[in-house]
């Protein structure tokens, strides 16, 4: 019990932490959610490459696999373990392999509900 | 008005517009809002390890961000995800929240424009930069580590 304890406060810790610092960010410099969005992306994708991501998602769990850093950890991650086994061939597609299930299922589902949902105007 | 005059004012009229809650604020609700999502997917990630106990990480952390995903994206359907997000800030669209919740509202948004156009064009609007980067930055990994495990 007392592990799983210590597991969720260390996913509190690290999940909080990087959402702080890309609070931080919006509030200092303005940039625009969506380049932050790319720019911690490419923080994971650069960690995932040296392979130091990893470690932290031994040691955090989902406090570092759903940040964006997960989500680039995960590409590079992918590409990495493809070229071990697939050679060139792998270089190319093991990225996008590592994050086809949550891209198409996002794609997928977006679709879906465009059809029964429409856009209203905001009441505030 | 000469334009210079009128965009000083533009800037006083956003600056009195944009939200005023002390950044110290805004700071504690994107570590509690971040915190609460990623402990979410912890809990998830413990069920589905205590139904299949041999499932590896990559594979977890995958089903964990579906998860998420289709979790965001019903809540974006049902319209509250907005004041998740107005609450939450860097907090809601760190997470892949973010990135599934700009993919539905762009997709819900822009379905009056057509299916093709529309809804197929625009859905990336905000999601096209980081899979475009994701997956370039993924080739550039995967090129430079297969040519390193060439030597």
């Amino acid at each position: 019990m007392g592990e799983a304890l210590l597991m969720y406060l260390k996913v509190i810790l690290v999940g909080g932490s990087i959402c702080m610092i890309a609070q931080l960010i919006v509030i200092k410099t303005k940039i625009t959610p969506a380049r932050i969005l790319v720019i911690f992306l490419m923080v994971g994708a650069i960690l995932g490459g040296f392979g130091l991501y990893n470690y932290v998602v031994e040691w955090a769990g989902a406090g570092a696999t759903l940040p964006i850093l997960g989500f680039g950890n995960s590409l590079a991650n992918g590409a990495i373990t493809a070229v071990k086994t697939d050679g060139l061939f792998g270089a190319l597609s093991g990225g996008l392999i590592a994050a086809s299930a949550g891209v198409a299922v996002s794609i997928g589902l977006s679709y879906l509900i465009s059809f029964f949902v429409s856009s209203r105007t905001k009441k505030d | 008005m000469d334009k210079q005059a009128r965009n000083e004012k533009y800037l006083a009229y956003v600056e009195k517009k944009s939200p005023k809650a002390g950044w110290f604020t805004s700071l504690f609700h994107a570590f509690v809002m971040g915190a609460t999502i990623c402990c979410l997917g912890q809990m998830f990630s413990d069920i589905i390890k205590s139904f299949y106990p041999m499932m590896d990480l990559l594979t977890l952390g995958a089903w964990i961000n579906i998860i998420v995903i289709a979790l965001t994206i019903l809540l974006t359907a049902f319209g509250c995800f907005d004041r998740l997000a107005k609450y939450g800030g860097a907090g809601t669209f760190i997470p892949i929240s973010g990135f599934a919740n700009s993919i539905a509202s762009c997709a819900i948004e822009f379905k009056k424009e057509g299916l093709v156009f529309g809804v197929g064009a625009k859905m990336f609007y905000v999601a096209g930069p980081v899979l475009v980067n994701g997956v370039a930055y993924s080739l550039i990994v995967g090129i430079v580590y297969f040519i390193i495990s060439l030597f």
